[in-house]
């Protein structure tokens, strides 16, 4: 009986630091572990006896690369827990703003993180002597993303203008107008950017998963919307502990989450398009259609083509939010704090990011609870795993574990994320 | 005549958030011309290939909050001819350090369910605190731009322009009306190093301390003041006690405070 182990110690192109280990004996996969082992840092338990007012500027250190995801998710619970409603050219904002982040962040991946391991490329560096052009045009579209968080946010990483009630200085309409060129670019640069992912070979390999996103009745979710899935989950944001538990395993320092009862599922690009098709707009579908990706895709490496639809999504909202922008009066709306329980979930670009705090009169937090993407993707993760390595066992080691490292980058998972970090021993 | 060698750049990664490396990743318009300038030998976000030190310039991300962060850190000085502290975690303990005024095992129990798979330290602390630090840039994010300068100084051989004095001075600069005149009490800026060019208080809000103490911080003035004006201890407490809690200025203030 022939055995082997694919470890990875440490997940490179990923955000925070994990590892990877397969166990193979007579032919079959019998151990798959995806070992978070990022240091723990404890922020649920630090935002206790802080100001519901510092929350998303606290939350936002829990992640650099979707920092506008924590701000948005801590903001919403805390107006729901005040019975506030934001909306407008507030609301529109907040979601330019998290364009902006979508942007920037699905560049990151598609291009430097994921496309050069389709291409055979140890990094994006390396791909640029080789693709000069596609990389060069990769940062230009990522820096169009970090634009419109700097403008709106006052800078790119830990943005320091959200405010829980709006915002604390709002851009004037000719600061956005000063984006629209450059944004008529993006939305021709990401359209190529669809073309170019749709080229990439693609293992075969699909799996029936239950995808879990955020659905608003008008709009692509950015910021609010009923949870729901492909196997008939429909419930609001604060049902959410009703339907969803946190596992903690040993063998890594995020929680595992599961659908009570059903187990593991999936959130994410792949599930906010299979969700949500019908509300891209007609030029994201068709470019989506053009690329051989259809509500239902359930390739999991396809995601970096679903990554660049909506990149091109997020350009055209960007454009269509800017031109209908008309300043508001104030800035923010008045607060004030009251006993309660709030609930905000937003769709970070790895997929839903669930915030709950409970809050006292003086609105300071007596309790409080993240769920990120990275947590609620962990299991899908491995299981995929499980799949992926029982028909490529005579691969050779070294293409073996590369194929196993793009097979976790699919999810983009962010560990510095996943919040709930610990420590642990295991067997080496 | 051989080629000159290129240098040797690597980018570690304690307890953090990641931002400060993706600052270099932000660096759109520098980061193929600094790649043609340096040898990009060390960075997992990046990159998979790696290459064998020894490094001339350690980029350090990150606090020490484990056992096994606090033995490698040793190893990461012993390969690195420069090391160089990037952040907030790494120059201060990071937000992670409001662990340091409370104890860890509530913590712990806090968040995880079986506190025993846990192996954490009492305390969050910087980079400097265990080995040698050649430079320690401030921020909580860096200042990509600070970033770039200081990176190009140690390849050259020059002293980083980095000011240490405070964000007024910026604010002045740019002829931005003081909020601590103007919208209320609570600003940092007094206290705290330049580097961000003012931005909050050119957001209307007043600064709330990510790039640490300024040199020579006369916080318990400015504290003083703040009491004058009605703020109430617990508030200040609040204040001192953000993304650089355990610098030792804001440390000392926030604890003559808490009571």
């Amino acid at each position: 009986m022939k055995s082997k182990t694919v470890k990875i110690d440490a997940l490179a192109r990923v955000e925070g630091e994990g590892g990877l280990t397969v166990k193979i004996a007579g032919g079959n996969v019998t151990d798959v572990k995806f070992t978070l082992y990022e240091p723990p840092r404890f922020f649920e338990a630090f935002l206790r006896g802080r100001l519901y007012a510092e929350a998303p500027d606290i939350t936002a250190r829990i992640c650099g690369i979707c920092p506008v995801a924590y701000q948005m998710s801590s903001v919403h619970a805390m107006e729901h827990a005040f019975g506030v409603t934001v909306d407008g050219p507030l609301r529109a904002l907040r979601r330019l703003l998290y364009c902006g982040e979508w942007i920037e962040s699905h560049a990151l991946h598609v291009y430097l993180l994921h496309a050069p391991d389709f291409l055979g490329y140890e990094d994006a560096l390396r791909m640029a002597k080789d693709h000069g052009p596609v990389v060069r045009q990769a940062l230009t579209l990522k820096k169009i993303g970090n634009d419109i968080v700097t403008l709106i946010g006052g800078r790119e990483i830990h943005p320091i203008n959200v405010r829980v009630g709006g915002f604390y200085r709002l851009p004037t309409k000719q600061e956005l107008q000063g984006l629209v060129e450059r944004l008529k670019w993006a939305v021709d640069a990401s359209l190529q950017m669809v073309t170019f992912t749709a080229q990439l070979p693609f293992p075969d390999f699909e799996r029936d998963y239950e995808f879990v996103s955020l659905r608003h009745e008008k709009e692509y979710p950015f910021n609010e919307g009923r949870i729901v899935s492909n196997k008939g989950l429909n419930i609001t944001v604060p049902e959410y502990e009703q339907f969803f538990t946190e596992e903690h395993v040993a063998h890594s320092t995020a929680l595992h989450s599961v659908i009570r009862d059903r187990g593991p599922y999936l959130v994410g690009p792949l599930a906010r398009f299979n969700l949500n098709f019908d509300l891209l707009t007609p030029t994201a579908q068709e470019a989506a259609r053009a690329a051989g990706v259809v509500r239902g895709v359930r390739n999991p490496f396809k995601s970096i083509i679903v990554r660049s639809v909506e990149t091109l999504y997020a350009c055209e909202e960007a454009l269509r939010i800017i031109k209908a922008y008309e300043p508001p009066e104030r800035p923010f709306v008045d607060i004030e704090p009251r006993v309660g329980v709030g609930y905000g979930a937003t769709e970070a670009p790895r997929g839903m990011l669930y915030h709950r705090y409970t809050l006292n009169d003086a609105g300071l937090i007596q309790d409080a609870k993240i769920v990120p993407p990275t947590s609620q993707n962990q299991k899908t993760i491995e299981q995929d795993l499980r799949e992926f390595v029982p028909p490529r066992i005579a691969l050779s080691p070294k293409k073996l574990t590369w194929q196993c490292e793009q097979a976790v980058r699919n999810y983009d998972p962010c560990i510095s994320c996943s919040t709930h970090f610990l420590r642990l021993q295991f067997d080496r | 005549m051989p080629p000159k060698r290129k240098p040797k750049l690597a980018v570690w990664k304690f307890s953090s958030c990641d931002g400060c490396q993706l600052s270099l990743l932000d660096c759109e318009d520098e980061l193929l011309a600094v790649a043609s300038h340096v040898e990009i030998a060390y960075f997992l976000e990046a990159t998979r290939a790696v290459t064998k030190g020894p490094y001339d310039i350690s980029l350090v991300e990150g606090s020490i909050t484990t056992p096994h962060d606090a033995e490698r850190i040793h190893q990461v000085r012993r390969q690195s001819r420069t090391l160089i502290t990037i952040g907030a975690c790494a120059t201060a303990g990071g937000i992670q350090a409001l662990r340091n005024f409370r104890d860890v095992r509530q913590f712990i129990s806090a968040v995880y369910a079986n506190p025993k798979y846990i192996e954490t330290l009492n305390k969050s602390t910087p980079i400097a605190d265990h080995v040698f630090v050649d430079f320690e840039l401030r921020g909580c994010p860096v200042s990509k731009y600070q970033l770039v300068e200081v990176v190009n100084a140690f390849l050259n051989g020059r002293k980083p322009n980095t000011p240490s004095y405070a964000v007024c001075v910026e604010c002045k600069r740019r002829g931005i009306t003081c909020g601590l005149v103007a919208h209320g009490p609570t600003c940092l800026g007094p206290v705290t190093q330049a580097g961000c060019n003012a931005l909050c208080p050119s957001y209307h809000r007043g600064c709330f301390g990510c790039f640490g103490p300024k040199e020579t911080p006369n916080t318990s003035s400015l504290a003083g003041s703040w009491i004058g004006l009605g703020v109430r201890e617990d508030e200040l407490v609040r204040l001192f006690r953000g993304f650089n809690a355990y610098a030792e200025a804001f440390r000392k203030e926030s604890e003559a405070h808490e009571k």
